[in-house]
């Protein structure tokens, strides 16, 4: 119902269920979420952006390496991450810092891979996400492999990818997502459309109206979703996870957000855009309209609002802390990971740096 | 002259052909209206307008493919690839089409097409942008590689390389992007593509390198120079395909004792053809192993553990001092 409401070539409307000051205005869709997580929705997205304004402060003081800002996409992240099963797979581009934390990845994890340390790529057992990928677009397929894996095993998992919108620009976008649909696959493609490509605004990416129509090309639902209302983001996945699970194949959502920091902490946004318009979209912050709903809802309110950010202050700085005394990957490390077992050559090549360290004293810093 | 960086003089070449040639047209991922993310393309736009240089699509597929399609009609189209690291959907392109269509239609259709790429590491960067991957390009037939490590080679090179009729990889050695300026002419000129330089004359030990890694091994060669009071010979490559062996092999000739060091991986390394070549070309001379300093054969770590992986002139200067001192 909800896909064919929303078609993208029949309705220029975007799906959407909070209005700008977290009233809902689309009442048929407003989802029945209970109230804990609803709060811990919030306090994700929350900590997900409390986090990200740190590690820009660390990123400036010489602490942190460069990294991608996930500030204005929380709700695209975390709607999605709610509407998942606990098993359901997450293989995320590389802004995806909340929907991660809602799925499992830890704070320390998400700050040491950034901080420039593999070990940050390892998550827990049980926790389904793959690690961060840089090369755009090629994620999509991934995804499709780990979606055709839990098909042909039986395993009932469905999968969530993100990618930005100029990501959709790459061949790999559309050999991902028509591999999906070719094996009705439980896969749910999301397109963060954050508006730009580092500087290459939305519209020089593609001659298409609308990102979410594409779908149509791959014969499944595509839809566009007001991706800074996280209810809208959590009912579009609950739907195409719906299909996903009754085996009727992949959807594509397409988030319209708004990257509200850098594209790294290398750009220099004002470059390509204007104050004016960052200002348009911070009035549209998806944390902000969330709160206001739940404020509405009796769930949150200005004492609990103090308390929260407090412990999530302290929560961000103490991790970061440990990020900090953590022990820089090994010799042994940077090799051994290579393959299950070190071929003989490589233990070679192994041994003599060690050796020159010991000559020289030096870890070869 | 002017005083130029690296990547100066890379803009300036760009800059001096799209004026004197208006066949030339610039275009890569954010290349156009911020002038690439180095801005080693920055105020082209602005002076030559949005034809000629453009923005693109997060396509290295399309980017390159194009650049053919480009080539093969009358432009002399310069394409950048925001990283080495991410030209691989466009290595499909470059290697089963750009190297071989010359020979293909057997001369009808030459490429006269340049592909830009930062490479290079220790820069403390991203996953995938610090690679070293010159051997992918000059293990293929039909491709030129050239690698500048001065600003005066980085115009000439490039100027050389927009000139010449066939495909030219273009390397940049990100590392020393604005590291130091030199010296560069005003006036057009090139530096012939397929020729080393040698940077300093020497007697006991040939020491070739190129990119970044030259710079780190003139440190070592001057600390040698100063406290072991060896004599060495410092050959820029400049140029990994067609690749200047000769030039190798005449010095080599002279002193018996080469070492070739690069920050790419060992194995099939570049080291490995030019010590084949020597080999082959002054066998009877050499007096010592040659012996390559390079990176192991793992994937370049994060930055806190890329150290493990960077050459540096430490160990370069002990494995020069090995191989000149060895009896």
């Amino acid at each position: 119902m909800l896909f064919e409401k929303y078609d993208p070539l029949k309705n220029k409307e975007m799906f959407g269920i909070l209005d700008k000051d977290g009233k809902v205005v689309n009442k048929d869709y407003e989802p029945d979420i209970d109230n804990d997580t609803l709060v811990h929705m919030y306090k994700i997205m929350s900590l997900a952006r409390t986090a990200d304004i740190k590690a820009l402060q660390y990123q400036r003081q010489g602490r942190m390496l460069t990294f991608a800002p996930v500030q204005g996409q929380e709700a695209a992240q975390v709607g999605p991450m709610a509407a998942s099963k606990k098993d359901d797979w997450l293989v995320p581009a590389f802004r995806e810092a909340a929907a991660m934390l809602y799925k499992g990845a830890t704070l320390y994890q998400n700050y040491l891979y950034w901080y420039g340390n593999e070990r940050g790529s390892r998550y827990d057992d049980g926790v389904n996400i793959m690690p961060v990928n840089v090369p755009i677009g090629s994620q999509i397929n991934h995804a499709a492999g780990v979606a055709q894996a839990s098909k042909i095993l039986g395993k009932n998992h469905a999968v969530f990818t993100y990618i930005g919108d100029g990501g959709t620009s790459n061949g790999e976008f559309h050999e991902g997502v028509n591999w999906g649909g070719v094996y009705d696959l439980p896969m749910v493609t999301i397109i963060q459309n954050n508006q730009y490509a580092i500087s290459t605004p939305r519209s020089q990416a593609t001659k298409a109206e609308t990102l979410a129509q594409k779908a149509h090309a791959y014969g499944i639902p595509g839809i566009q979703v007001d991706g800074n209302d996280v209810l809208a983001m959590y009912v579009a996945s609950k739907e195409a996870l719906k299909r996903a699970y009754d085996g009727k194949g992949p959807t594509l959502i397409e988030a319209v957000t708004y990257r509200l920091g850098p594209h790294t902490t290398s750009d220099d946004p004002s470059i390509y855009r204007s104050d004016e318009e960052v200002e348009e979209w911070k009035k549209k912050d998806p944390i902000d309209r969330f709160r206001k709903y739940l404020t509405n809802k009796k769930l949150w309110n200005k004492d609990k609002q103090e308390k929260m950010e407090k412990e999530q202050k302290k929560f961000v700085a103490d991790t970061f802390k440990e990020v900090e005394k953590s022990e820089a990957p090994t010799l042994d490390e940077v090799f051994d990971h290579t393959y299950g077992e070190l071929p003989y050559d490589l233990k070679r090549q192994k041994e003599a740096i060690r050796e020159y360290y010991e000559q020289t004293e030096s870890e070869g810093k | 002259m002017a005083t130029l960086t690296l990547l100066g003089a890379i803009n300036n070449a760009l800059d001096q052909q799209l004026e004197k040639d208006k066949s030339v047209v610039v275009f890569g991922e954010d290349a156009g209206f911020e002038g690439g993310v180095f801005r080693v393309t920055a105020g082209l736009q602005k002076k030559y307008g949005k034809e000629r240089v453009f923005d693109t699509p997060i396509s290295e597929a399309g980017i390159v493919g194009s650049s053919i399609g480009m080539a093969a009609n009358g432009l002399k189209p310069v394409a950048e690839i925001q990283f080495s690291g991410f030209m691989f959907p466009g290595f499909n392109q470059i290697a089963v089409h750009a190297a071989r269509m010359r020979n293909r239609s057997r001369g009808k259709y030459n490429l006269p097409m340049v592909i830009r790429m930062p490479y290079g590491g220790g820069v403390r960067a991203l996953e995938h942008h610090s690679e070293a991957l010159e051997t992918l390009f000059a293990h293929i037939p039909g491709l030129k590689l050239v690698i500048p490590s001065t600003p005066y080679d980085a115009k000439g090179l490039m100027t050389a390389a927009i000139k010449d009729p066939d495909p030219v990889i273009y390397f940049e050695p990100k590392k020393i992007y604005r590291a130091f300026k030199q010296e560069v002419p005003e006036e057009e000129y090139t530096v012939e593509i397929g020729k080393a330089r040698t940077v300093q004359e020497g007697d006991d030990v040939t020491v070739v390198a190129w990119g970044a890694m030259l710079h780190e091994t003139l440190k070592a060669v001057k600390s040698l120079e100063e406290e072991k009071d060896l004599s060495i010979e410092l050959i820029d490559l400049r140029t990994i395909a067609p690749m200047d062996s000769d030039h190798v092999i005449e010095s080599v000739k002279k002193t018996g004792r080469l070492v070739v060091v690069h920050e790419a991986v060992k194995t099939l390394g570049i080291g490995s053809e030019l010590i084949s070549r020597v080999n082959e070309g002054a066998f009877f001379h050499l007096e010592a192993q040659p012996t390559r300093v390079t990176s192991p054969d793992i994937t370049v770590p994060l930055p806190k553990g890329e150290h493990h992986h960077i050459v540096d002139a430490k160990r370069i200067a002990q494995e020069i001092y090995k191989v000149a001192t060895f009896e």
